[in-house]
């Protein structure tokens, strides 16, 4: 379980979070939501590390990485996967390579234990025999599956994703949504999502934040945010008017 | 002046985390070997040819200049071009075109690997992300901009020769008379801490730009001119330095 307490984050005048609470269970798909601009990449950056926050807390399964020293993060962040928005994968190694990466620094497993972990990690997003190929060769589909082999090759305790569907076409973003939800339910992982696909938050949103201007505006589960008829977080799920004419004719 | 020392503390802070304890050992070696490679292989052609060429003229300009005066013997010319190479056209040359090749080259690896969160993704597993990524680099241009300098020296002299005796300047034996004549191994000392020095200023300069870019494609290729100019401008200084302190 991770806990975030009153998150605060300015970049020079701009105040970006504006005292971000939540909890985020173990198990669970939970889904941070928002408008573009709204402080999602943000949080989720402070939650892992890459962005210091200006002050509140941010609990680890009782481990407040705000007292921790730059050791003891190190650690923590040994406990974290992530994919990245653009899949961020290593230009310059093979699949293999970019999934062995981990293992290859921080375990001393041998060249077979390592390579029957790299095969299975493969396997289980479907895409085994893509070992030898480059990033370069994949589509933005693979890409992202690679990036998800990648991410829990060390089997970790917290799944980070940064919009897992940008740049795909529906169908393929809901294969890569599943997928996370299957991994999340399979290992007992705490993962959390960032999206701003409406399909996300139907298909795999057990537990959803909806952000607005720094602030948390909205929380609950995906069967309730469909009861929502105003404000903010309304016209984010229904942003245009032909879903807001198919809501009101599937009223009537 | 205060955004100048502040950029001098970030570059400094930045070049000591590069230092910190590697979480493998056998993977920074690794990747230090990668990077001696794509330094030293990548840079090789060049080098020669440039080097070669810088002799050759040398020896044809000198020869053109000693031919009005005969009071001076040509052999003096094997000698004059040795030296020249040694203390500094070898060294400053190839450090400058190693600032251009390898220092734009890093510094648009790194700013590329910023821009599409690769360096994230490594901060995120829990790598020193400066000490994986930069001082391997380090290493390479500290161990091979030396090794390039000594076969540029090799090679501009024998394009001095080979220029000298295609157009009848002097014989083999007369330059290679000069070549070898009061050989002082301190020239070669001075070649080899300039060499490192440059080594050291071309690989952190560039790794600094590309390490630190915010933005996009713009913005790599900014620093990546950075990385060359300011490369080159430390290295003519450095370069004074070292022969004001050293000669």
């Amino acid at each position: 379980m991770i806990e975030i307490k009153d998150i605060k984050k300015n970049f020079g005048d701009q105040e970006v979070l504006k005292g971000i609470s939540a909890v985020f269970e173990d198990g669970k798909c939970n889904l941070i939501i928002g408008k573009s601009g709204s402080g999602k990449t943000v949080t989720l950056k402070c939650m892992v590390g890459l962005f210091e926050p200006d002050s509140g807390s941010i609990i680890y399964d009782g481990r407040n990485t705000m007292d921790m020293d730059f050791k003891e993060r190190k650690a923590i962040r040994r406990e974290i996967g992530m994919l990245f928005q653009g899949t961020a994968l290593f230009d310059s190694m093979s699949v293999e390579e970019n999934i062995r990466f981990p293992l290859d620094m921080f375990t001393s497993k041998t060249m077979e234990e390592k390579q029957q972990r790299v095969n299975f990690c493969l396997k289980r997003v479907n895409m085994d025999g893509t070992n030898k190929k480059y990033p370069g060769e994949l589509s933005g589909g693979m890409k992202k599956r690679v990036g998800i082999a990648r991410a829990i090759v060390m089997n970790p305790r917290y799944l980070f994703c940064d919009e897992p569907n940008s740049g795909l076409d529906p169908k393929t973003s809901i294969v890569i949504d599943h997928l996370i939800k299957e991994i999340t339910e399979e290992f007992n992982i705490t993962t959390i999502v960032n999206t701003h696909d409406m399909n996300s938050v139907m298909g795999i949103g057990d537990n959803v934040l909806f952000l607005h201007d720094g602030y948390k505006y909205w929380e609950g589960t995906n069967k309730e945010i469909m009861q929502i008829t105003e404000g903010e977080l309304f016209d984010f799920i229904f942003a245009s008017d032909f879903l807001k004419d198919l809501r009101a004719h599937a009223k009537y | 002046m205060i955004k100048l020392f502040e950029t001098i503390g970030e570059f400094l802070i930045l070049i000591r985390r590069a230092f910190r304890k590697p979480e493998k050992f056998s993977m920074y070696s690794k990747e230090a070997f990668r990077q001696c490679h794509d330094f030293g292989i990548g840079s090789l052609a060049i080098i020669a040819i440039v080097a070669t060429f810088v002799g050759a003229v040398s020896a044809v300009q000198f020869a053109y200049q000693l031919r009005t005066i005969s009071l001076v013997p040509m052999w003096w010319i094997g000698s004059i071009v040795r030296k020249g190479m040694i203390l500094e056209l070898a060294p400053t040359i190839s450090a400058l075109l190693l600032a251009g090749k390898v220092g734009s080259n890093i510094s648009s690896e790194l700013g590329t690997m910023r821009i599409s969160e690769q360096i994230d993704a490594y901060e995120i597993m829990g790598v020193n992300t400066a000490g994986y990524l930069i001082s391997p680099k380090l290493v390479a241009g500290v161990l091979m901009v030396p090794m390039l300098v000594v076969i540029a020296v090799f090679l501009g002299i024998l394009g001095g020769w080979g220029a000298g005796v295609m157009g009848n300047y002097y014989t083999t034996t007369e330059y290679f008379r000069g070549v070898t004549d009061n050989f002082i191994v301190r020239d070669v000392n001075i070649m080899l801490v300039k060499s490192v020095l440059f080594g050291f200023i071309i690989s952190s300069i560039s790794c600094f730009k590309g390490f630190t870019v915010e933005g996009g494609a713009i913005e790599i290729g900014q620093a990546s001119t950075q990385a060359v100019v300011y490369s080159s401008i430390a290295i003519v200084i450095v370069n004074f330095l070292v022969a004001f302190l050293m000669l």
